[in-house]
């Protein structure tokens, strides 16, 4: 990896990214008020990929392991939500979330096993190939997921039971709902935050960074991969779970790889060495996708063609490419 | 009294004796060069201490116990620990960072994934007073990546040394850097290794640097120990001077 | 005993095809140390040539003429993949993999849509020449004789290869840049030269491949990748980067999938990952792949 010469890692200590992740909390917080239902409903979808895409990034931008198969982990949540609601009647939030957290920690912790002892190449289709087997049993056992009809789920109850979804669904979705995913999105970002800059997020950089040497330093390879396979995945789960009442439904597309190129591509398109990249990713990505889908049918080939690219001239990313824009006006340190 | 002792040890690459029947002892406290033309056997020798590759045959014993089945986190554990030919250093985090990282490690903190890694003051302490010990105090929020080459293979042996071992092998810590960046570079690791106490094994081309440095000098030749003795002996035996004449570098 | 012959047939047939898919996949790493995730949509490109040209373009043709243009999709993945590789592989040799993954997979994304653009979102056949070759009876069974055609190519595909990769000068060129590209590139090779040969060689297979096959199984979207995850079983077992290795994989394949659909179909697919899984445990570099 080529490093540009005398570089300043640039430290943002926690108590500056709290001077910055406040008044941006302010201003989503206000957007039900301000901004008409829908946009809420939209930028609650943004929200909900943001978290999936944290989750990712652990993998990717801190351990430096790309997987082609994180839909499969989104899909996990959902359907662990909407079979908990087939199979046991639940109808509370709270349990919706314990259901996808048990659901993502068994099935990433499987998988995890597998592929966190190859890398790069291997790793990539391996995780590709799982996702996509999950993907073909979500339609085989059509009698348990609902096949391609995929299976319904209410609008949940809130905090307990406090707060109910009867009435007006599209108000539930566009205020109560919604300041349940941001609540969600603060607590998802913070603990991130929390796990990326800890003693175990500096070992996942070593690791990422030089496999041998960590090994030399003490730091164990294969358990430190797993661990962060599964807490990438269990983000992921949640964001399937919190995205499933917006959607209503969950069906077996959310598990194809053609989503998992989504996540990748919304973390790449936000900057993957970055923190913020991957928010930034995904709420901008969404917003594009609701736009653009109703242009053109050739998704994929969009996709593909900016993929391509943002790696060949702009690897950082939107984040990336700001924060050196900006460090140039600055004047360097 | 012998910190670490090797028992005719064995490694095969194919058909060729990278390791011939070693029996290399380390005693406490000295610095020691090992010295021997390309392909002699040194870093693998090095390897097969610290854990990267199993011998065929032969024992390691560290302070009196065996660790010839160890992994390398095992043998860091007991105390030994490494530098590399080809700088490896995380490039991607700061100098501080790296050796802040080992220090985490050796003190068994790494699996933390709940508390700031910032918070835990004393570690990022000792982190400075190593970067200050080996002259890099300056460089302590650049970029592993960033710095110039004697500064990396500075920052290697800190990182190494980071771990408190009570032997450091260092693999030609004066490779790859100008002949008037080399005596500086030495003079900051024997006094670092010397003033804490930690026996030292260097391998070395630059026969200024071998005489100079170190108490006891054991060369090899084609897997096996060719000669063990003081600079003086060493000076003197004319198997080793034969053998490695046109060899060795001096710049 | 003829149903027996019959599953043996089918599985050979699977595994020539496989054998040309991952046999290019395994080639271009061998050489160039590169895997790219879009090589079972260039399968599916293939397919796609081919069966619009033999089942749209001359669909009222005759046999021979198919025939003769049957290998069309192949050349067309070739001249692909002699265009792709100096434009976006090139730019990425040097910079850490990840990057040259998100390329790849970029590409995958783009040729998908390529396909659907092109040949819209419906399975396009060329079953003509399928039909065209009729069937022989096997026991009391009848089997499709264009199926021989298929086995037959992949044979002759093992057999030139082989000898073109250890009876050619060039085959000598490419073996050595493989091995070491540095020194290949000291004693004069051009290795530019040779990625881009090694490349359009292994996208010409997996072309090959798809052009083979689409006469008995329609082109569809979504082949490639199903064919790309496949292909990876295949080379998981036999080892990235060993033809030979290829070869034994696909037949391995090629039986375990015959066996899984005839008997557990609903879980054939299980069956394979559950092989590939067990190879990766016990020996991680496949069978004839380098550790």
């Amino acid at each position: 990896m080529s490093v540009p010469a005398a570089a300043l890692r640039p430290t943002v200590s926690s108590a500056r990214a709290l001077r910055i992740a406040v008044p941006i909390v302010v201003l989503l917080a206000l957007v039900p008020f301000v901004l008409p239902p829908y946009s809420a409903i939209l930028l609650a979808y943004g929200l909900v990929m943001a978290i999936g895409a944290l989750g990712f990034n652990l993998l990717l931008g801190y351990t430096g392991l790309l997987s082609f198969g994180h839909s499969a982990y989104f899909g996990v949540g959902a359907y662990a939500v909407a079979l908990a609601v087939k199979y046991l009647g639940i109808a509370s939030m709270e349990l919706f979330l314990v259901a996808a957290i048990v659901a993502s920690v068994l099935i990433t912790a499987l998988f995890g096993v597998v592929c966190v002892r190859y890398t790069t190449i291997f790793f990539g289709i391996l995780t590709l190939a799982l996702s996509q087997v999950l993907w073909s049993l979500a339609f085989k056992f059509f009698w348990v997921t609902g096949g391609t009809d995929g299976l319904r789920v209410p609008t949940p109850t809130l905090f307990g039971g406090l707060v109910t979804g009867a009435g007006d669904k599209i108000a539930f979705m566009s205020h109560a709902y919604y300041f349940y995913v941001l609540i969600m999105f603060c607590l998802c970002v913070a603990l991130m935050w929390v796990i990326v800059n800890s003693p175990f997020g500096m070992a996942l950089q070593a690791i990422r960074d030089n496999e041998t040497r960590a090994q030399f330093v003490g730091v164990r390879i294969w358990p430190y991969r797993w661990v962060a396979f599964v807490v990438s995945g269990v983000f992921t789960g949640l964001a399937g779970a919190l995205w499933v009442p917006l959607n209503g439904l969950t069906t077996p597309d959310i598990m194809h790889w053609t989503f998992s190129g989504e996540i990748v591509f919304m973390t790449v398109l936000g900057g993957f060495r970055s923190f913020a990249g991957p928010i930034v990713g995904a709420v901008v990505f969404n917003y594009l996708k609701t736009y653009a889908v109703g242009y053109t049918v050739y998704w994929q080939l969009l996709l593909g063609i900016v993929l391509v690219a943002l790696v060949l001239s702009l690897p950082t990313g939107i984040v990336g490419t700001a924060s050196r824009v900006m460090a140039r006006f600055q004047g360097r340190h | 009294m012998s910190l670490l002792v090797t028992q005719d040890l064995v490694k095969w690459f194919g058909d060729t004796h990278a390791v011939d029947h070693v029996n290399f002892t380390v005693k406490q406290g000295e610095v020691l060069a090992l010295i021997g033309s390309n392909g002699a056997g040194k870093t693998t020798l090095v390897n097969l201490i610290s854990g990267l590759f199993r011998p065929d045959e032969g024992q390691i014993i560290f302070r009196d116990v065996d660790v010839t089945s160890q992994s390398v986190h095992g043998r860091i554990k007991a105390g030994i620990a490494r530098s590399f030919q080809l700088v490896n250093l995380f490039d991607q985090l700061t100098a501080l960072d790296n050796v802040a990282l080992t220090i985490f490690s050796r003190e068994g903190k790494i699996a933390n994934l709940v508390g700031l890694a910032a918070s835990d003051s004393a570690v990022w302490d000792e982190a400075h007073d190593i970067l200050k010990a080996f002259g890099l105090e300056a460089k302590a929020r650049m970029l592993a990546g960033g710095v110039s080459q004697g500064e990396r293979k500075l920052l290697d042996v800190a990182v190494a040394f980071a771990l408190r071992p009570k032997l450091l092998f260092l693999d030609e810590p004066t490779s790859g850097v100008s002949t008037r960046e080399k005596a500086p570079i030495m003079d900051t690791v024997t006094s670092v290794v010397r003033s804490t106490g930690i026996s030292a094994a260097i391998i070395e081309h630059d026969m200024d640097v071998v005489f100079n440095y170190s108490d006891r000098i054991v060369a090899m030749h084609q897997g096996a120990i060719l000669a063990d003795g003081t600079p003086d002996e060493i000076r003197r035996n004319e198997t080793v001077t034969t053998t490695l004449i046109g060899t060795t570098e001096t710049h | 005993m003829d149903v027996l012959l019959i599953h043996l047939l089918n599985s050979l047939l699977y595994a020539s095809v496989l054998f040309l898919i991952a046999g290019g996949l395994s080639l271009i790493y061998g050489v160039m140390r590169i895997v790219n995730l879009a090589h079972g949509n260039i399968y599916a490109f293939g397919a796609y040539v081919t069966a619009w040209v033999i089942g749209t373009l001359v669909a009222g043709a005759s046999l021979p003429v198919w025939l003769a243009l049957l290998p069309v999709g192949a050349v067309a993945t070739a001249g692909l993949g002699a265009v792709l590789e100096p434009t976006l592989l090139r730019p990425f040799y040097r910079r850490a993999e990840e990057y040259q993954l998100l390329c790849t997979f970029g590409l995958l994304m783009i040729l998908e849509d390529v396909m659907r653009l092109l040949w819209g979102p419906y399975p396009l056949s060329a079953s003509a020449l399928f039909e065209g070759f009729g069937s022989v009876s096997v026991g009391d069974s009848i089997y499709p004789s264009y199926n021989f055609l298929v086995i037959g190519v992949g044979v002759a595909a093992a057999i030139f290869l082989w000898a073109f990769i250890y009876r050619t000068k060039f085959g000598v060129v490419l073996r050595a840049t493989s091995q070491n590209m540095r020194m290949a590139s000291a004693l004069g090779v051009n290795v530019n030269r040779v990625y881009v040969q090694a490349f359009t060689l292994g996208c010409f297979m997996a072309g090959l491949g798809g052009a083979i096959i689409v006469p008995s199984q329609s082109a569809v979207l979504g082949m490639g990748v199903d064919a790309l995850v496949l292909s990876f079983i295949v080379v998981v077992i036999g080892g990235l980067g060993s033809l030979e290795g290829a070869l034994v994989g696909a037949i391995i394949v090629g039986f375990v999938r015959e066996a899984g659909i005839t008997w557990f179909a609903e879980i054939e697919l299980a069956v394979l990952y559950l092989i590939a899984a067990l190879v990766l445990l016990v020996r991680p570099a496949g069978l004839f792949g380098r550790p």
